[in-house]
């Protein structure tokens, strides 16, 4: 039985990784970066947020001060019990958030959208947002937070499949090219790109594909792996890199994840997460043990699933036995 | 990487600034700032020049350079402050307040992300003997959050929340940033976004536009959303 004081302690633990420690395979990508990067005034800046992230880490504060819009991915094991049920832990969620504003301290972000009412704590109607999932055959649940800036660097246009790759090669280019100006997207970033599904649902797959997958990870469809590849080489040769100064410097890595969608329509969208991309993960065993890590995991095989049995060996075997 | 550190001109400037020491910032320079520097964004703005607050008393006097951020910042049971890191935010948003404030505030130095447009500095920062200072990568918020040294007062905070408030800063060697715009109002963004310009053209060839646009959509590629 998992209980609620575990996950409202291994969440404020998380919020505290995400907010000062930069995710190493990130740290990974831009130091490679910085070493081909040509623009001077753009590998000054790789230089600077490097520095930046070891002062983070050195004096334990939060390495960008806005505080983006925090929130939580949660996968539950079919097999895990919470002594607070679904509802409990959604609580123990909302007030590590709470408590690790003050305690870090993280900036208050979050404010009514017509009031500005602020709370001073992250919290309010519907905030943090918690997004779920579910994997067969486990006991644990995986709880990831993102801090994710809320401003700049995503956009969605309905393309149609006779604008085929040209089409998407396109709005890929407007979207970094259009929030790359000045740097308002703080690139190089991971850029996420949702392909399909229903106009939320691509949204909610290109946001997930930037913040839950880690640098040189690829979509294991090789055709899908490849166009990732092909775009990030394109991203990186617009011309420009960090805070929009002449470079090459734009794109860390490029993840694409799609969903089924209407026959008549392609939807897209482009998520640009950031130079302080703040993503951090723990594992809550049933017997209460906390396994902490920087990469969510988020995208399983089942997530990905096609058909519907699931797994789909054991039907095969199934019929034939 | 580190052997082609360039040899940036560096500048510590004492915060108020007087005018002499704006005239010799070039674009593209490095700055650090000592003395006292505040925060006020859009929620000081909408206080100050449209419900017609006062400034706090001898804010001129204190500090000439606002800086658009809101700091990762919390209040203690014993009523002090614990900063954390603080972060610029992107400034164009707040142009139609810049001109009155500047004028009330007698501000010198606005630091931000993201830096004006062209026009803004030419009728607004130049007019008013002011330059703009970025921040050096826009996450720097634990480099920054080092440079601060106290807390001297914090205006507003009930009212507008943390991160709305006026912030006042008592900042030692804070940086560092970078000279976007200088007095004559010549902007570093705008020249390098020259020089990437000229690359766009080629980077679209042969990629045919989609069946259906979108209104007010532009295919020049040079203009900028701000």
């Amino acid at each position: 039985m998992i209980e609620y004081q575990t996950i409202e302690d291994a969440a404020r633990k998380i919020m505290a990784n995400a907010a000062i420690d930069i995710p190493p395979d990130y740290r990974q990508g831009i130091e490679d970066m910085a070493k081909w990067e040509q623009g001077e005034l753009s590998c000054f800046v790789l230089q600077t947020m490097m520095d930046n992230w070891n002062a983070a880490s050195e004096d334990r504060r939060p390495m960008c001060a806005d505080t983006g819009l925090p929130r939580y991915y949660v996968k539950v094991g079919n097999d895990a019990r919470l002594d607070c049920g679904f509802t409990g832990l959604e609580r123990a969620l909302r007030s590590a958030t709470a408590l690790a504003t003050h305690d870090i301290p993280l900036r208050p972000n979050r404010v009514h959208p017509l009031w500005r009412t602020d709370h001073n704590n992250n919290v309010g109607i519907n905030a943090p947002e918690i997004d779920w999932s579910f994997e067969p055959e486990a006991d644990w649940i995986d709880i990831t937070t993102v801090h994710k800036g809320g401003l700049f660097g995503t956009d969605y246009r309905m393309l149609f499949p006779g604008d085929g790759i040209d089409g998407i090669k396109r709005f890929y280019l407007d979207t970094l090219v259009a929030f790359g100006k000045r740097g308002l997207a703080c690139q190089p970033a991971i850029i996420g790109i949702g392909l399909g599904g229903s106009k939320d649902t691509t949204m909610v797959l290109g946001k997930q594909a930037a913040c839950l997958r880690v640098v040189g990870d690829r979509n294991p469809d090789p055709k899908i792996a490849e166009l990732e590849l092909e775009l990030k080489k394109l991203g990186n040769s617009i011309g420009m890199g960090a805070m929009g100064f002449v470079g090459n410097a734009m794109v860390a890595d490029c993840h694409i994840e799609v969903g089924y969608t209407h026959t008549g329509g392609m939807p897209m969208s482009v998520h640009a997460f950031c130079l302080s991309s703040r993503r951090a993960t723990v594992r809550i065993h049933t017997d209460g043990k906390c396994e902490y890590r920087h990469d969510p995991q988020w995208f399983t095989p089942y997530m990905r699933r096609e058909t519907v049995e699931w797994p789909i060996e054991s039907q095969h075997e199934k019929r034939s036995g | 990487m580190a052997d082609r550190k360039p040899a940036r001109k560096t500048v510590r400037l004492k915060v108020p600034v007087e005018a002499a020491d704006l005239a010799d910032l070039e674009i593209g320079s490095v700055v650090y700032l000592d003395g006292v520097i505040y925060t006020a964004r859009e929620g000081v703005y909408k206080k100050v020049l449209e419900e017609g607050a006062s400034l706090p008393d001898g804010l001129a006097q204190l500090s000439n350079a606002n800086f658009h951020c809101s700091p990762a910042a919390a209040i203690e049971a014993d009523g002090s402050y614990s900063v954390g890191g603080v972060t610029a935010t992107a400034s164009f948003r707040f142009s139609k307040w810049m001109s009155a404030w500047l004028e009330r505030s007698q501000a010198r130095i606005i630091i931000g992300k993201g830096g004006m447009s062209a026009q803004d500095y030419r009728d607004i920062l130049v007019p008013a003997g002011a330059i703009y200072l970025t921040t050096r990568g826009y996450g720097t918020g634990a480099l920054l959050g080092r440079g601060i040294k106290g807390v001297s007062a914090v205006h507003w905070l009930g009212e507008l929340g943390n991160a709305q408030a006026m912030w006042i800063f008592e900042v030692e060697n804070f940086g560092p940033f970078i000279v976007e715009s200088d007095l004559a109002g010549n902007s570093l963004f705008e020249q390098q976004s020259q020089m990437i310009n000229a690359n766009l053209e080629k980077l679209y060839a042969g990629l045919k536009k989609p069946a259906l646009s979108r209104y007010g959509e532009t295919d020049d590629r040079k203009d900028e959303l701000i």
